[in-house]
This record gives structure tokens, C-alpha cells and sequence, in this order.
């Protein structure tokens, strides 16, 4: 075998589209990575579609769950899954060593969004199609991509912020904290009218509280784009990726 | 035409709070040569490495890496050098060791073939395992090989036989043979003397940040004053005597309970005063050898007096 030196870059999108297929590999392989973008959204909605648990008001159930699984699931891959395994890699030096390779910083970053962009398209198959399958009949769809691409930008900001500010252990404490509690008061699977009235403009300006209500007005209630929930998600994206671009550290 | 050094330190500094990690250390590489950096424990290896590589910015001074600006540079460099981080960083934990080699190759314009990357490195049967349920030295392993499978004109090996058993270490000390046979420009840091002896050009011994000396593994341990006989004998002689007949350039000292060593310039002349003294003390020196000092002699000695 040589060693004789031949160095040299591969083209951009070669090395793009590497990164992409590891990184969608390395997630999809991780069974509690895909306990949260996969698992808990489906058997959310299948269990709570079935069992009249929580009180849709107005909505049928399915109708009502839909969006609010799929502003989960939205968070779950941008969010939760995104800070755990870049905390990790963080840790473990492979972001460090990806910096000394030809993958430019940017393209690192590039490649981290098409994979998460990858992933929420799997989930919006899934989710959508048993949604579909339980009777769910949405009323529009294509407002709901401008909000499901804000509310990603807005998730994966904070998600990096976390993984590149905080000890792997930490992140993976607070990003699993921050999903169950979105879980639970961020409008996903209880309506925001069953929260003290004072609440609700708090919880309607969290993020996935945004995505959640924003989603349920297009697909349920038939809207056009609504504007404040997208100028939430916007506001947020701009503030998580500006602190992750201040702060984050790849070491 | 001279070849340009493969990396140049100039008056480097790099303090951290209060600590400063290198000071003031200055070494030139030349290309095509296996070059070690040896020293203990927070000599400033590590940092200095990380400052060619680009990961630490230099307080003062200058570095140079085939004549770029290791940061302002950094583009036009990594493609053209490898990196080994400390303790085998730098893995994705999840991924396998043949998958992660893949994936840098895929990242170079003219990788090596990752099967045999592998299977030189001992790494065939690791399969598909996750890198962070592998071994200590088999991770190593790995970070060696991905520091390689871009097919680099240098590499920075930091600690690459660290933790690894014998047989790997001498696999590994070959690898470095053959990479400096093939034109490789390799600069390595160990503690250990006899890994720089054996496969070192130049070796470059810092402490404390500073260079302490440097030259080939010949050139260091021949300077004079550098030859040694050395004696076993029982243990806690008194010497006194043997230090009176000895010329002002000799000494002698107890190495470990009941081994001697005499170093000075040795001539057959000392020989000879060495073993009168022992025909008059009765003593059998056994295994009496004259020699060259050895590296270890030469770097306890310098380290030792640094550390004063
Ligand atoms: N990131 C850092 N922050 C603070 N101090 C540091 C940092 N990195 C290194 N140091 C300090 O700088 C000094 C030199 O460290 P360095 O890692 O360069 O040594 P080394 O020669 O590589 O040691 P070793 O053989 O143990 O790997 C040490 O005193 C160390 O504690
Ligand atoms: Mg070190």
C-alpha cells in the first residue's frame, strides 16, 4: 500500500452530500433519537386519536392532533434530536477534527439542515399518513410549509445554541426537559384554551406554541398563512441562530 | 533549490490565564522527515500541534505550515495534512470504524482504499461496532487511519502510539517508516525516548514550553562527554574513592541499586582506573559494558536540570 501524498479536496457537493448520508445514517441508527422523532409522535397520535383523553372543543380529534404531532415532531428533530447529537460529537472531538478536514464550517452546518430537513419530511410522511389513515382531512397545506421551515430554523438556533454552549450531559438533561414541557404546555396535544387565560400568551409565543397554533389554523381551520405565529418563529430563529453563531464553541 | 521547511515555529507563545503553555519555543521541520516532539507531562506538545493545525491561535510569534498561515490558510491547508488528535479524538461515537474512514475519504479528491487502511491498522475485525464501544488502543487506531486516508503531504500525530500493546506500537512504528518512505513529512509527540530514537529524523525535546535541545537521535547522544561504562556490582558502593581516582571530566553514579555508570570521556585509560579500583575494592564488576549514552540518559538529564 502508498502513502505517496495525493491531497486535495473533493468537490463541495460531493463532500455536502457525504456528510448528509452520515449524518441521516448515524440518526436513523440511534434508537432513542428515533424514540423521539419517530415513536412518541406516532404513538401520540394513534393512542390519543383512538382514547378521548383530552377535549378537542370544537375539532375532531384527529383534525386537532395532526398539527400539533407534527409541531412535535418538527421539534423533535430540529430541537431535541439536533442538540443531543451535535452535544455529543461536540464532546467526543469529532466536530473539532471535522474542522481540520476539507468540509468547510458552513458546509457542516449546510449539511446538518438538509438532514434535519431530511428527517422531518420522513416525518411528515409518517405522521401525515396515519393522520390520513385515522380520517384526517386537512384543509389546506401549502401555507403550512413557510411555518414548518421557520419554526425548523427557529428550533435548530436553540438546539445548537444548547449543544454548543452546555457539557454533552447537560444538553441531553435540558434538550429532553425542554421537549416535555413543550410537550405538555406547548399546544401539541392540549388546546391552549384549557390553560388560565393569562397563560396563553405565553404559551402561544413559545415556539412550538407558535408552530402548534400556527399549523392548527392552516390544516384545521382552513387559513390562510397567519401571520403573528410565523413572526413568532421568526423572531425566535433570529434570536437562537444569532446567540449560536455568538457562542457557540466547537471544542 | 533548498526545499521549504514543512512547518516553522517562530518565538511561539500561548499562555492560558496564568499558565503559559509554550514559551517562546522556535523549530523548524523539514519536509520529508519524520520529526518528534518529546517531552513530560504539559511541556506544550499539544499546543503547539494544535497551533499548526489551526485550533489555537498563537499569543506571539509565528508559525508557518508549508508556508501558509495555518488560520488565515485554512482552507488551502487541511486538504494537504492529517491530524491525529490526543487520545484518538475526534470520532463520531456512533459510527463504525470502516463507516467513519469512508466518510473522511469521501471528503479527499484521491483517498486510500479504505479495506486496506483497515486492515493495515489491525482494524478488520472491529466490523461494524461503534467507535465509542472499541478499545482504548483500537480507537487510537482509527484516529491514526483517518489522519492518513486523505493521503496528506504532512500529519500531525499527537501521542500515536499511546495506549497501544506492543505489537501495535512496533505495527505503528513501522506505518511511520513506511509513510517518511513514501515522501510523508510526519511530525509526532511521545513520551517515550526510545519511540523518538527509533523513528525520529529530529528530535526536538521541550519542557516548560521551551526547546530544550535538538538534533538527530545520534547527534544527541554523541557530544562529548557522552560515552559510558557501566558496571553492576552490589548495591551502595562507596564511591568516594573511585570519584577520587577518576579525571575531573568522569564521574560515576549508583543508576539503581547495584548498577554504575561512569560517564565522561571514556578512554581506555579510565577503563583501566575504573578497574583497579575495583581489584582493590574485590569487586566482580559484572557485565561491564562500554557504550554510548543512550537517549533516555540524555533527556532524564536535561529534563531533570529543566525542572530545577
Ligand atoms: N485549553 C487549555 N486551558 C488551560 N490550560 C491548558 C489548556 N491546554 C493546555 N493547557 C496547559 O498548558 C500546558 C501545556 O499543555 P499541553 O497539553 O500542550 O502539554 P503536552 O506536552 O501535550 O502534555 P501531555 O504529554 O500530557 O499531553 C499544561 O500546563 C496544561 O495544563
Ligand atoms: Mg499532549
Amino acid at each position: 500500500m502508498t502513502y505517496v501524498p495525493a491531497p486535495g479536496a473533493a468537490p463541495l457537493t460531493r463532500m455536502v452530500a457525504a456528510q448528509v448520508l452520515l449524518e441521516v445514517r448515524l440518526l436513523l441508527r440511534n434508537g432513542e433519537q428515533l424514540l423521539l422523532t419517530a415513536v412518541i409522535p406516532v404513538v401520540l397520535l394513534g393512542l390519543l386519536t383512538a382514547v378521548p383523553v383530552v377535549d378537542t372543543g370544537e375539532y375532531d380529534r384527529v383534525d386537532f392532533l395532526v398539527p400539533g404531532i407534527l409541531a412535535l415532531s418538527v421539534m423533535s428533530t430540529a430541537f431535541t434530536s439536533l442538540a443531543i447529537a451535535t452535544g455529543y460529537e461536540r464532546r467526543y472531538g469529532a466536530l473539532k477534527r471535522l474542522a481540520a478536514s476539507p468540509l468547510p464550517r458552513w458546509a457542516l452546518l449546510a449539511a446538518k439542515a438538509v438532514t434535519v430537513l431530511v428527517v422531518e419530511v420522513l416525518q411528515v410522511v409518517l405522521v401525515g399518513g396515519l393522520g390520513l389513515a385515522l380520517g384526517w382531512r386537512p384543509d389546506g397545506a401549502m401555507a403550512a410549509v413557510p411555518l414548518l421551515l421557520a419554526g425548523t430554523a427557529a428550533f435548530a438556533g436553540l438546539g445548537l445554541l444548547m449543544a454548543g454552549t452546555l457539557r454533552a450531559e447537560a444538553t441531553l438533561a435540558a434538550a429532553n426537559l425542554v421537549y416535555l414541557l413543550l410537550l405538555v404546555l406547548g399546544g401539541v396535544v392540549i388546546p391552549f384554551g384549557q390553560f388560565p387565560d393569562a397563560l396563553r400568551p405565553v404559551l402561544e409565543s413559545t415556539p412550538t406554541g407558535a408552530l402548534a397554533g400556527g399549523l392548527r389554523s392552516v390544516l384545521a381551520d382552513g387559513d390562510g398563512l397567519p401571520w403573528a405565529p410565523l413572526v413568532v418563529l421568526v423572531i425566535w430563529a433570529a434570536a437562537g441562530t444569532t446567540a449560536a453563531a455568538r457562542w457557540f464553541r466547537w471544542e | 533549490m533548498s526545499v521549504p521547511p514543512a512547518v516553522e515555529v517562530d518565538g511561539l507563545v500561548k499562555r492560558y490565564g496564568t499558565t503559559t503553555a509554550v514559551d517562546g519555543l522556535s523549530v523548524r521541520v523539514d519536509s520529508g522527515a519524520v520529526t518528534a516532539l518529546l517531552g513530560p507531562n504539559g511541556a506544550g506538545k499539544t499546543t503547539t500541534v494544535e497551533t499548526c493545525e489551526g485550533f489555537r491561535e498563537p499569543d506571539t510569534g509565528r508559525v508557518r505550515v508549508l508556508g501558509l498561515d495555518p488560520r488565515r490558510d485554512s482552507a488551502e491547508l487541511r486538504p494537504r495534512v492529517g491530524v491525529m488528535l490526543q487520545e484518538g479524538a475526534g470520532l463520531y461515537p456512533g459510527a463504525g470504524a470502516r463507516e467513519l474512514l469512508t466518510h473522511l475519504g469521501r471528503l479527499h479528491r484521491h483517498p486510500l482504499d479504505v479495506d486496506r487502511l483497515v486492515e493495515r491498522l489491525g482494524l478488520g475485525g472491529t466490523g461494524r461496532t461503534p467507535l465509542r464501544r472499541l478499545s482504548g488502543g483500537q480507537r487510537q487506531r482509527v484516529a491514526l487511519a483517518a489522519a492518513l486516508v486523505g493521503r496528506p503531504e504532512l500529519v500531525f500525530l499527537d501521542e500515536p502510539t499511546a495506549g497501544l500493546d506492543p505489537h501495535a506500537r512496533h505495527s505503528t512504528w513501522d506505518l511511520i517508516g513506511e509513510l517518511r518512505g513514501d515522501g510523508v513529512s510526519v511530525v509526532l509527540t511521545t513520551h517515550l525516548i526510545d519511540e523518538a530514537e527509533q523513528l525520529a529524523d529530529h528530535v526536538v525535546i521541550i519542557d516548560h514550553g521551551r526547546l530544550v535541545t535538538e538534533g538527530s537521535p545520534e547527534e544527541l547522544t554523541s557530544g562529548p562527554g557522552d560515552d559510558v561504562i557501566s558496571f553492576g556490582g552490589p548495591p551502595r558502593l562507596d564511591l568516594s574513592t573511585l570519584r577520587a581516582a577518576l579525571p575531573e571530566s568522569a564521574d560515576v553514579r549508583e543508576v539503581t541499586p547495584g548498577s554504575y555508570q561512569v560517564a565522561g570521556v571514556v578512554d581506555p585509560h579510565l577503563l583501566a582506573t575504573l578497574t583497579s579500583w575495583c581489584a582493590t575494592n574485590d569487586i566482580l564488576a559484572e557485565g561491564l559494558q562500554v557504550g554510548r549514552r543512550s537517549l533516555e540518559d540524555v533527556y532524564l538529564e536535561l529534563t531533570r536540570r529543566s525542572a530545577r
